[in-house]
């Protein structure tokens, strides 16, 4: 511990061995168990609609892929560029924190913001679409094609876009907690909060994010990519 | 064996390092978020009951004539949410798992001491809205919520319960993960893994199961929730969904949620043989690790909730088989504990009655859960009595008795103060005919055919039902009597030493009740946790 400046905000930053821990590197080890075991729990999490959409597109394949098919391609694969984008941006701002620049940190991070907010956007924009295209469940909802026909197995096309709200809805209420998260950081990492030899948060961050970002990778090709071109036109 | 150099009682303990309510609700201290844990669970145990209470006089009678039968779903609704979810739950990980863990294994705090904190608070935020729930009407679904009934028809507030239930699991995720990154991180120098107290093994497989099974729980109810409040319908029938599916996704949390429940149970009563047989357990390592292949197994018997719910039968057989499996690793255990008391110095104290009771309850109730895991049997019992029986057997029988045996057995240690040996050992044997009296009879109402979930029944079945509400009286003033002379204890009990049961676990060999660091000097462990010969005595502080 090298706490031998007057700076009150250099100390905090050198003294985050908590009581109970015997040494900075046991702390470490355990956050960063900790930060698996949750994402354990997450993987589980989402794993329940997971199943559930592997059980109804076994039952009812004409149905999903006919609704599959009314999801806008260019802006999931725009979405799917975006996010990948600020995974990697994520990974300099671990890498700018290992090395204790300061400013670099910040400034990953505020593109990882700014690329997760795009893609939260880019998201919001195709919620309405959907909602202007009846293809919300509900009372108001209508499933057609291009031509305005009904889908083929219409009936059975509610469940699709269930799971299509359920699983981006789950996965974008992740993507908020995280600009939440990314918010904190920033204002952490300009006081000079991160250090070469301690930057937890940022590292365990990243995990989180990087995440998020593979459950989409899943998502992607499962609701937008997959018989896709099986759809009678 | 008590250490040849007990440490120095001294008057400053966790207890009263500091003062104040805010000192008490701001806390980081594993051992005061154990007590808090005690608080509360102990609230909703008495509340559950009051239901029970209730129901057992609805059914002293064959009519229908204390309450409706809508009021009556809503009484076993209640009873059944608030006893699993708020109480059994967290029971025994959430009080004695937080107290004790790191005690045991030489540490000053769990890994993640906020987040400790944090879960307790989750947990009294969910047990708010079961709270709620229950003061505007209730709700009517059953503690299973099976669709379609709760999604579509059912008048209760099924959002509300569903969202405490829901936050309620974040503290039982929280309490999981905090468990085994402790154990993983924070053991004392020396102490290996079959070093620990298997008190610790039971802690590790259970919180596997918290970590893992109850996040599919809370997206089962989110997946629910949202059917329920916006009708886009995931199991609904209308658009082709399937309420069996919701069915397989409740059970798999659902299933090894029992062993939730039982796990630190047996942990408990492993604790409490040993010590009151003054002898090494008999095969530690096959105790251990039957707590892991419980875990293991209990993820896959779920299917077994399903006999009758229309899934293949080719399901059915494989499920079948494997609920049998989960006997094995059970009975291991059994057989172990039985074993350790044979040629024991046994001591008939408190805790070791429970845990004697809890043997012979868990065995009948596992037991009669092999009747249940059988195709043919099943198809006869299904929703009678004899099931409420079975799990009654394994989870008041099983869990509660462990809750209490450990209650009784770390009393000295959390709050350092001797209850009244007599008062406690009249109670024990009364909590234990109580019991049996109020749950036998419902095996043979239930082979009867006597269906669970009516708050009428034809009049033949009346005098079985009459022992079992009698019973039921008996069971409830065995748990008032604990309730009062414990707390007298903590007034007018006698001071306790440090190791009042000539233990040999590390938790003993700190002050009772141990300081806030819980040890002056961090132990070295060069022994095995349960060493009954003097020269193999670890020392400490």
């Amino acid at each position: 511990m090298a706490s031998h400046t007057a700076d009150p905000q250099i100390e905090a930053a050198h003294t985050t061995l908590q009581h109970h821990f015997e040494d900075s590197e046991q702390q470490k080890d355990a956050s960063t168990v900790g930060m698996w075991l949750f994402l354990c729990t997450e993987v589980m999490f989402f794993g329940g609609l997971f199943l559930a959409y592997f059980v109804y597109r076994q039952w009812y394949p004409s149905a999903f892929a006919a609704a599959s098919n009314n999801t806008n391609l260019i802006i999931g694969a725009t979405n799917t560029t975006v996010l990948i984008c600020s995974s990697l941006t994520m990974a300099l701002a671990v890498r700018a924190a290992a090395m204790g620049k300061k400013n670099l940190i910040v400034l990953f991070l505020i593109l990882t913001l700014l690329l997760g907010g795009t893609f939260l956007g880019v998201k919001a924009y195709e919620y309405h679409d959907k909602w202007v295209r009846h293809e919300v469940p509900g009372h108001n909802f209508n499933c057609t094609d291009e031509a305005g026909k009904p889908c083929t197995d219409a009936g059975h096309t509610p469940l699709f876009f269930a799971l299509y709200f359920g699983m981006t809805g789950l996965h974008a209420t992740h993507m908020i907690v995280g600009v939440g998260i990314i918010l904190f950081l920033i204002a952490q990492a300009r006081k000079g909060a991160y250090s070469p030899e301690w930057h937890t948060p940022v590292e365990l961050f990243g995990l989180y994010w990087h995440f998020v970002d593979i459950v989409w990778i899943f998502l992607f090709p499962l609701l937008y990519l997959i018989d896709r071109s099986a759809a009678p036109k | 064996m008590i250490t040849a150099t007990p440490p120095v009682q001294t008057k400053k303990s966790y207890l009263n390092q500091t003062q104040g309510l805010k000192s008490w609700l701001l806390t980081y201290d594993h051992k005061r978020i154990g007590i808090l844990y005690l608080i509360g669970v102990t609230f909703f145990f008495a509340l559950g009951g009051m239901f029970a209470v209730l129901i057992r006089t609805e059914l002293a009678t064959p009519a229908g004539d204390l309450v409706e039968s809508n009021t009556y779903n809503k009484l076993f609704t209640m009873h059944g949410i608030i006893m699993v979810f708020l109480f059994l739950i967290p029971s025994i990980p959430a009080v004695m798992g937080n107290f004790l863990i790191p005690l045991m294994i030489g540490a000053k705090d769990v890994a993640f001491p906020r987040l400790n904190l944090l879960s307790w608070y989750i947990y009294m935020i969910g047990g708010c809205f079961v709270l709620t729930v229950l003061f505007m009407g209730g709700v009517d679904t059953g503690w299973t919520f099976y669709t379609p009934f709760s999604s579509s028809y059912s008048n209760g507030y099924v959002v509300a319960t569903g969202l405490g239930i829901f936050i309620a699991g974040f503290s039982s995720i929280l309490t999981g993960l905090n468990f085994i990154v402790t154990i993983h991180r924070m053991r004392a120098p020396g102490l290996t893994w079959f070093r620990l107290p298997l008190f610790v093994w039971a802690h590790y497989a259970t919180s596997v199961i918290q970590v893992l099974g109850t996040p599919v729980i809370a997206v089962t109810l989110f997946l629910l929730l949202l059917e329920r409040g916006l009708h886009i319908g995931f199991f609904d029938p209308a658009y082709g969904g399937d309420p069996v599916l919701f069915q397989h996704m409740f059970w798999f949390y659902s299933h090894p949620a029992v062993y939730i429940m039982i796990l630190p149970s047996m942990g408990v009563v492993t604790e409490i043989i040993t010590t009151f047989s003054s002898k090494k357990p008999f095969g530690y390592t096959f105790i251990a690790f039957s707590s892991v292949a419980i875990a293991v197994f209990g993820f896959i018997v779920w299917g077994h909730h399903l006999f009758v719910s229309g899934q293949s039968a080719y399901a059915g057989m494989v499920f079948s088989i494997l609920s049998y499996v989960v006997a094995i690793p059970s009975a291991i255990k059994v057989f172990n504990w039985t074993a350790t008391m044979y040629k024991g110095a046994v001591r008939l104290t408190t805790p070791m009655l429970y845990a004697l009771g809890f043997i012979g309850l868990f065995t009948i109730g596992g037991l009669t859960g092999l009747f249940l895991a059988s195709l043919g049997m099943d198809v006869h019992l299904t929703d009678t009595y004899f099931v409420i029986a079975h799990f009654h057997y394994v989870m008041v029988g099983g869990a509660i008795m462990g809750f209490l045996g450990g209650i009784h057995y770390w009393w000295p240690k959390i709050f350092g103060k001797m209850y009244n040996e007599n008062w406690s050992k009249i109670s024990a044997i009364i909590v234990f005919i109580g019991f049996n009296l109020t749950f036998f009879p419902q095996f043979i109402l239930g082979y009867m055919g006597m269906p669970r979930r009516y708050h009428a029944y034809p009049p033949e079945f009346q005098v079985l039902n009459v022992l079992s509400s009698a019973g039921a009286s008996i069971l409830g003033i065995g748990y008032l009597i604990p309730f009062c002379y414990l707390l007298w204890s903590l007034k007018h009990g006698p001071d306790a030493p440090p190791n009042p049961w000539g233990a040999t676990t590390l938790e003993w060999q700190t002050t009772s009740p141990p300081p806030t660091e819980n040890f002056e000097v961090t132990p070295v462990i060069t022994q095995e946790a349960y060493t009954y010969s003097p020269e193999e005595v670890v020392h400490v502080g």
